[in-house]
């Protein structure tokens, strides 16, 4: 009969020796990410150029009428909230700089990553679970193809590219949406409207939000690449990794949101 | 007859279970090898070994006297440029077209000019019956088409080994057939040295110049296709005879089993 203390032991070795196992495979990919993009290019392994294209069209042209629906939609929301409390101080005005100053550094970037992690990782932790399923992977490597370099470094390359792009793209469709209300709505002058909205926003605001927007999207590969080579079985394990690649590609998004806020407050 | 691939003292786990228990054997040159063995004896676990994706726990895995199981991945890799590998389900890339799929080794590997490539990918493909359908994705193929443009892009790099798994597999028996044909054509012309991973008896005495036959993980027998049907072994004398393996239980042992305890 084990004591009590054993019991405990146990069961921490329990969770903790098959995390140490997903770490060391996370790791693994971290590093095999870096190596193709970073080191190999310079060691005559090109990155492929064609394919990075066609990922960028997939994750990111094609996801522009989302964002631009969504973000409309936020910005207008943003208005109207802030304005409910605004009115009370007579300053309707400084509608303008909550919605510029709040959709730049955050909710452009955050939104996009989202809308993006949704999109584009589901369809990596997808992709390559089935290609693992169907033995492409086995395949590739065979034919002395590194499946990571083959696959997952034109979607790093892509994500990295268009998640800067996209959110440059949400922050303008958000401070039009707040436009669109103050204009309307809150009888603000359009002029006036958007030299407040000038006046509020910094270099910094914007850089600081794409700079997020460039992390998110490194964040979002490598997720979707750790969940769909993770794929043991068949159909069902697809589904399963695609769905944590959704649920935990989110969450670090928000970590690393969080981290970058915090530094950018302190270090800009 | 001259070794291409020789294998020694071959051990593997899966967590703490042994799947291959120490294997030695070799594999001659210019001839069709079959590995031969029931469901689960292991034989596609040790054909990934043979091809390098999965690492041994022991053993020795030498093609052409050249130790692939401590080697590095770029070391690897250049072995690999000479073995073809046909997967049980072509695992043909589905996002690209056939000829595509086919020029992918050449693209990677050489630097042919891109019409040469085209000119390439069309031999192959006349090679394997499939000219005309070059501009086709692999999911509008049939199961057999699927299985020859696999082994259309396995020829891309004229390879020295062609590994084989499972070729019939799905198939029925006269598109089996045309695969093994296509196998011993292969065999004639190219004299590559040719793995075949399969239980299909069939196959086996349609290609098979050498049998290396697995049981539970342990090779029960090697030698000719003459050597093997003259065999007295009971587990070979099943296979061959297709009887079915009767699992004798004492009444204990049964009542056991359906107590659950």
């Amino acid at each position: 009969m084990p004591s009590i203390a054993e019991n405990l032991l146990g069961l921490i070795g329990r969770r903790v020796i098959p995390l140490r196992k997903d770490i060391h495979d996370a790791s693994k990919i971290i590093n095999d990410i870096f190596y193709w993009s970073c080191i190999s290019p310079f060691k005559g392994k090109p990155i492929r150029f064609k394919a990075s294209i066609y990922e960028m069209v997939k994750a990111g042209n094609n996801a522009v009428p989302i964002i631009a629906v969504i973000s409309l939609f936020v910005g207008i929301i943003l208005a109207l909230q802030s304005a409910y409390q605004l009115k009370k101080f007579g300053a309707l005005i400084y509608v303008a700089n909550l919605v510029g100053v709040s959709i730049t550094r955050e909710l452009g970037p955050i939104l996009t990553a989202i809308i993006v992690s949704g999109r584009s990782g589901s369809a990596f932790a997808a992709e390559i679970g089935s290609m693992k399923a169907a033995e492409e992977i086995d395949a590739l490597t065979s034919m002395g193809i590194n499946p990571v370099r083959f696959i997952v470094v034109p979607k790093l390359i892509a994500l990295m590219v268009m998640l800067p792009v996209l959110t440059i793209f949400s922050d303008v469709i958000g401070i039009f949406g707040g436009f669109l209300l103050a204009v309307t709505a809150l009888d603000i002058h359009p002029y006036n409207y958007f030299q407040q909205t000038m006046n509020s926003l910094l270099i910094k605001d914007i850089m600081t939000g794409l700079i997020k927007a460039w992390a998110f999207g490194i964040v979002i590969t490598a997720v979707g690449a750790y969940q769909g080579f993770k794929v043991e079985g068949g159909a069902e394990e697809v589904g399963r990794r695609t769905t944590s690649a959704v649920v935990s590609s989110i969450f670090l998004v928000i970590v690393f949101d969080l981290f970058f806020t915090v530094l950018f407050y302190y270090f800009t | 007859m001259e070794k291409a691939i020789e294998v020694q003292g071959l051990v593997t786990h899966y967590g703490h279970r042994e799947i291959l228990k120490n294997l030695s054997f070799t594999i001659p040159r210019g001839m069709a090898t079959v590995i031969l063995g029931g469901s689960g004896c292991g034989k596609s676990t040790l054909l990934k070994h043979l091809i390098g994706l999965l690492k041994p726990t022991r053993g020795e895995i030498r093609f052409n006297g050249q130790d692939i199981t401590g080697m590095k991945e770029e070391e690897l890799n250049e072995v690999r440029k000479k073995m073809g590998v046909l997967f049980q389900g072509a695992a043909l890339l589905n996002s690209m077209t056939l000829a595509d799929n086919v020029a992918l080794p050449m693209r990677e590997h050489t630097k042919l000019k891109e019409s040469t490539i085209q000119i390439m990918v069309r031999m192959k493909l006349e090679l394997v019956d499939l000219s005309g359908f070059e501009n086709l994705y692999p999911s509008q193929l049939s199961g057999g088409m699927k299985k020859r443009a696999g082994l259309a892009r396995a020829m891309a790099l004229d390879p020295e080994f062609l590994f084989f798994d499972e070729p019939s597999a799905g198939l029925d028996p006269v598109t089996a057939a045309g695969l093994d044909e296509l196998i011993l054509k292969l065999k004639d012309v190219f004299k590559m040295t040719i793995v075949v991973v399969t239980h299909e008896l069939p196959s086996v005495f349609m290609i098979a110049d050498y049998v290396i036959m697995l049981d539970a993980g342990e090779v029960i027998f090697k030698g000719t296709l003459d050597e093997l049907k003259a065999s007295d072994n009971t587990r070979i004398r099943m296979f061959l005879d297709r009887k079915p393996e009767r699992e004798a239980y004492s009444p204990e042992d049964y009542f056991r089993i359906i107590a659950g305890d």
